[in-house]
């Protein structure tokens, strides 16, 4: 019973991971870049529906719904600014950028709402599902992030895999010089990618701190560099993979937490991820990728 | 070919020379200005940082730079150099003289840090890109995460090393050498004079630089750029990839190692959280700026992201908002291509040559560029 | 030419460092602290409070008057021996700072070499003071906050079986975790949970509280910061787990976290030698000013000891009738001969009688607090 007390917490932050992981898989599938700001997108996001649901009362769903406009148009716009004049130049060039952004946010953040913490008010009012009579409870923003997460992977493939714009999103990320040739939209199809990235992480950032609840101008940043790690353990670029991944590595966190060391879960969760990788080099769902001569 | 060969030679030459008359010019100016007393301390404090980033910058260049691998864990070799060297300079070379006792640290941080080099090296260097970017993130986690939880200590019993507060007893009046997530204090400077730790600094970084750049001129350095280039061809002419992968990376673990002994013997205190994926972060933004694979623009970007946070000091709280921008700008500005053309014909025309002449852009030469950027153009 | 414009550029750089010399009219006054990064919150409090504190001081005698310079350094040694070495350039001849331990046993190295004197806000651990004798706090001492923790729990008897959460990565929390330890061993206190957590796994706090629960723990000591343990009181109750809690100084602040359900922290015991809504006099026009200058804000701790570095420092400068023209070292040994002479002793925000010894370290009272309806009320007067 105390296992599944620990694996249900485990599942909690794993599904948080995921959602998040989500949307930096998806931009690095489709764009090629480690998108480093990403975590701070989401804190943004935290804010927007702090300030709408938390403060004013607005309604959770018309706060998250302006928290994605919001980070849709911010995400745009980072990407207009910052990174598609260096489209052509080396990527390692995007990713310092990236850095850049990330360090821009959280600065204006402090700047903008100053540095102390505030506690999130969770947007789901259900109550936690009881089991086996009570003794067991899983938190109602649980089942709503992974229910979410899957609704969100599952939208994803759908729309990459059936529709005309997925098509063109799968051929920029194959092989932009002849996806141009054929007369797609490059930056047109990399703009929408960052859009639907960045409403995500609105979505994400939400329901982060609906479990977890202290919002501070650094809050993205850690869970963002965790989802970049669950990204690479699923396989990055692979979006089943970015799911199982997040999940994974919630329950890998605090089952080690749980039972091994809570002062060395971090060295835990990452020899873990060395490990596996050791043996599956392209992470768990991750294609294997034909070097060609 | 002959002549080509030539004109690397007389490049490789040049960058020799303006590498060492950098790094001098430095020195000297900063030696007249301190013995004549015009240096402010703010100056004067952050001249052995300089030196520590610019070797790390150096160093993290020979794996980025000529390897053309990401790394993301440069910060954890510093770390280990750090730790392993405080732990005999604060234990056993307590009651050594000066002189011996610096050296011996440096030499032990070197050692320990080239040890960690071959543990992360090993597994590592079978991966590639992002892979091979987020397990040398994870290995510089793993070595934070576990000396925030070591203890070490002699007494009279021997050495005492546990991992957990509640089985670490030392006798009453033995000094702990490592306390767990408690910053190591009371760590003496190389010199009280801050002179001589900066000569200190300067050697250090003259050794790295020589190091790299004879490597780089060497067979074994043709062989590592042959790899980063084309790696299926290098393997396919006889090159032993592992090997000559390994040979960069512990070479350059080694020299952070180093830049992690004079940096902490500077600072006094060692707080394992400094050294985290955020320093990486910082060290690997001074190579791309430096230019991949440009020896003296690494220590010039070292030197420049050093003051810059400094210069802006003014601004209070906008400090780091203010930073962050002109991070962005100068990476736009030094790489987006329509940039890079503008600031092309603004030098060709200002040298009345052909727009596209001579001047070479100086465009990245990692192959972690051309892999992922060749397919974008 | 682009090398050409570079090398240039950092010589500019460079020569902008050349030391300017200015005059000095009044006594310098020099704080650090992180007003940027992720512990931005401590040392904005402590910058707000020592400013506070300079304009209260400057208006109480025209005859000494203080200027305060205070520098950033990100919680992060290097940065605060810049800002240190900033400060000096400015002509800075006493030092109010740092605010965070690790950069404080950097900045104290070369306080110590310089012979400036140190008093530090908030700074708590115990190599602070070991530095030198010129480094003194206004803090309790860690060590002393985990006995103290340890001995009240025990002849109060506040719980049977304890649960310990810390921070492992933090300095702060895990010297007094330390002691408490210790200290819980000598005195025969049952602690059945040691959990811990790290900076970089602090978003999920759960399975910590988790496990004291499964052990049985009916009191978890909670030696952190506000912000992670107002994360722990969530978990609890989302856990339905009725227990109590106690918690250090840094507890304080734990009411004004905005959005925090402060009915969670009902109950909540904590040692702290201030409280924003004590009805004092002293308490109440320095929590008014505080908000008329941050616009609304309440003060924690934090700025309290701020506020009372500038007060003790001003005191004691006074008493040893430092003027302008000495110099940082005379000033040092000024000053310091009063700290410990013996006969100084202050009231301030964050205790009573505060007066200090040759090592450096504080002694006031400590004030056993908990949370009754939204409000502190002291522990020992039940």
């Amino acid at each position: 019973m105390q296992f599944l007390g620990y694996l249900i917490s485990g599942i909690s932050l794993g599904s948080v991971y995921a959602l998040i992981a989500l949307g930096y898989t998806m931009v690095y599938g489709i764009a090629k870049m480690l998108n480093f700001a990403h975590g701070d997108v989401i804190m943004i996001g935290g804010y927007m529906v702090y300030f709408t649901f938390c403060s004013r009362g607005w309604n959770p769903l018309l706060a998250v719904l302006f928290a994605m406009a919001v980070c849709t148009l911010l995400g745009i716009t980072i990407e207009r600014v910052a990174y598609r004049p260096l489209r052509s130049a080396p990527s390692l060039a995007v990713l310092i950028t990236a850095i850049g952004v990330s360090f821009l946010l959280q600065n204006s953040a402090m700047l903008l709402w100053k540095s102390d913490p505030k506690s999130f008010t969770s947007i789901i009012s259900l109550p936690p599902l009881s089991l086996a009579g009570g003794k067991l409870s899983i938190p109602a923003e649980t089942i709503v992030t992974i229910a979410v997460s899957i609704v969100i992977m599952v939208v994803l493939l759908w729309f990459v895999n059936k529709t005309r714009i997925g098509h063109a999103m799968k051929a920029v990320s194959e092989d932009r010089g002849a996806a141009q040739l054929m007369g797609i939209n490059v930056n047109g199809i990399i703009s929408l990618t960052f859009a639907i990235g960045s409403a995500l992480a609105a979505v994400a950032g939400a329901l982060l701190l609906s479990s977890y609840p202290t919002l501070i101008p650094t809050t993205g940043a850690m869970p963002g560099i965790k989802a970049f790690v669950a990204a690479v353990f699923g396989g990055i670029g692979s979006i089943p993979g970015a799911f199982l991944g997040g999940v994974l590595l919630g329950v890998i966190e605090n089952l080690s937490k749980a039972y091994i060391s809570t002062q060395l879960s971090d060295a835990i969760v990452f020899l873990v991820l060395i490990i596996v990788l050791l043996v599956k080099p392209t992470g768990l769902l991750g294609k294997k990728t034909a070097v060609k001569v | 070919m002959a002549k080509k060969n030539g004109k690397t030679r007389k490049k490789s030459t040049r960058t020799y020379v303006f590498s060492f008359s950098l790094i001098l010019v430095f020195w000297a100016g900063i030696e007249i200005a301190g013995n004549l007393g015009m240096l402010s301390s703010k100056m004067l404090g952050m001249l052995i940082p300089i030196c520590a980033y610019a070797i790390m910058a150096v160093s993290l260049n020979l794996v980025v730079g000529f390897l053309g691998e990401l790394s993301l864990g440069h910060a954890a070799f510093m770390l280990a150099g750090a730790t392993a060297g405080v732990v005999f300079y604060n234990g056993a070379g307590l009651t050594m003289h000066q002189v011996p006792r610096v050296i011996i640290t440096l030499i032990i941080g070197a050692a320990a840090a080239g040890v960690f080099g071959v543990i992360v090296g090993v597994p590592v260097l079978r991966f590639s890109g992002d892979y091979l970017a987020i397990v040398t993130l994870a290995f510089c986690q793993i070595l934070k995460n576990v000396l925030s939880t070591t203890y070490l200590g002699v007494d009279s019993k021997g050495i005492h090393l546990a991992l957990e507060q509640s089985s670490f007893r030392l006798e009453p009046g033995a000094k702990p050498l490592i306390k767990g997530a408690q910053p190591i204090s009371g760590i003496n400077k190389i010199s009280p004079n801050m002179m001589i730790s900066f000569t200190v600094g300067i050697v250090l970084l003259l050794l790295t630089v020589t190091f790299v750049l004879n490597l780089m001129n060497s067979r074994a350095g043709r062989a590592i750029t042959a790899i980063r280039d084309d790696e299926i061809a290098a393997k396919s002419i006889g090159i032993n990839l592992t090997s000559y992968k390994l040979m960069a990376f512990i070479s350059s673990a080694v020299f952070a190692g180093l830049a992690g002994v004079i940096y902490v013997l500077n600072l006094s205190t060692l707080d394992f959280k400094k050294y985290d994926y955020n320093l990486s972060i910082n060290v690997l933004v001074m190579v791309v700026l430096g230019g991949m694979g440009n020896v003296p623009g690494s220590i010039i970007a070292a030197a420049l992201l050093t003051l810059l946070p400094e210069l802006l000091r003014d601004f209070s709280q906008y400090r780091m908002f203010i930073y962050s921008i002109v991070l962005i700008v100068i990476m736009l500005f030094n790489q987006a291509p329509a940039f890079v053309q503008l600031r092309q014909r603004f030098v060709a025309k200002i040298r009345g040559k052909n727009p596209a002449g001579e001047e070479p852009v100086e465009k990245a030469d990692g192959s972690y560029f051309e892999k992922h950027g060749k397919e974008e153009e | 030419m682009k090398k050409v414009i570079t090398v240039a550029l950092t010589g500019a750089l460079a020569a902008s460092f050349v030391m300017s010399a200015a005059a000095a009219e009044t006594i310098k006054i020099g704080g650090i602290g992180p007003i940027t990064g992720a512990a931005a919150i401590y040392g904005s409090n402590v910058m707000n409070g020592m400013e506070i504190a300079v304009e209260d001081v400057n208006a109480s005698n025209p005859d000494l008057q203080f200027e305060l310079q205070f520098e950033d350094d990100e919680h992060d040694p290097e940065k605060s021996v810049n800002a240190y070495n900033t400060l000096k350039d400015w002509g800075m001849q006493l030092l109010g700072g740092t605010v965070t331990t690790s950069p404080c046993l950097a900045v104290g190295a070369e306080a110590l070499n310089d012979n400036m004197l140190l008093l530090t806000p908030s700074a708590s651990s115990q190599d602070v003071i070991d530095l030198g004798d010129n480094v003194f706090q206004v803090c309790f001492t860690d060590p002393n906050q985990g006995t103290a923790s340890a001995d009240y729990i025990s002849s109060q008897k506040l719980g049977e079986k304890i649960g310990v959460i810390y921070n492992s990565a933090d300095a702060y929390s895990s010297g007094i975790y330390a002691t408490f330890m210790a200290e819980a061993e000598a005195v025969g206190l049952e602690v059945v949970a040691e959990e811990a957590f790290t900076d970089d796994n602090s978003t999920d706090l759960t399975t910590q509280v988790q496990s004291c629960q499964n052990a049985g723990a009916d009191l978890i000591f909670l030696p952190i910061y506000y912000t992670p343990a107002s994360q722990v009181l969530i978990a609890a109750d989302k856990m339905g787990y009725d227990v109590n809690f106690f918690g250090c100084d840094g507890l304080d602040g734990l009411l004004t976290v905005e959005g925090f359900d402060t009915a969670l922290a009902e109950g909540v015991m904590l040692l702290t030698p201030f409280v924003a809504d004590a009805a004092d006099e002293k308490t109440k026009d320095f929590v008014a000013k505080y908000a008329e200058k941050t616009g609304g804000d309440v003060p924690n701790q934090f700025a309290a000891d701020g506020y009372d570095v500038v007060q003790v420092l001003y005191a004691a400068c006074e008493k040893a009738g430092v003027t302008s023209d000495m110099d940082a070292s005379e000033i040092c040994e000024a000053v310091k001969a009063v700290l410990t002479g013996g006969d100084f002793s202050y009231d301030g925000l964050t205790g009573e009688g505060m007066t200090w010894d040759a090592s450096g370290a504080v002694s006031k009272a400590p004030r056993g607090m908990i949370i009754e309806n939204g409000e502190y009320v002291s522990l020992d007067a039940e």
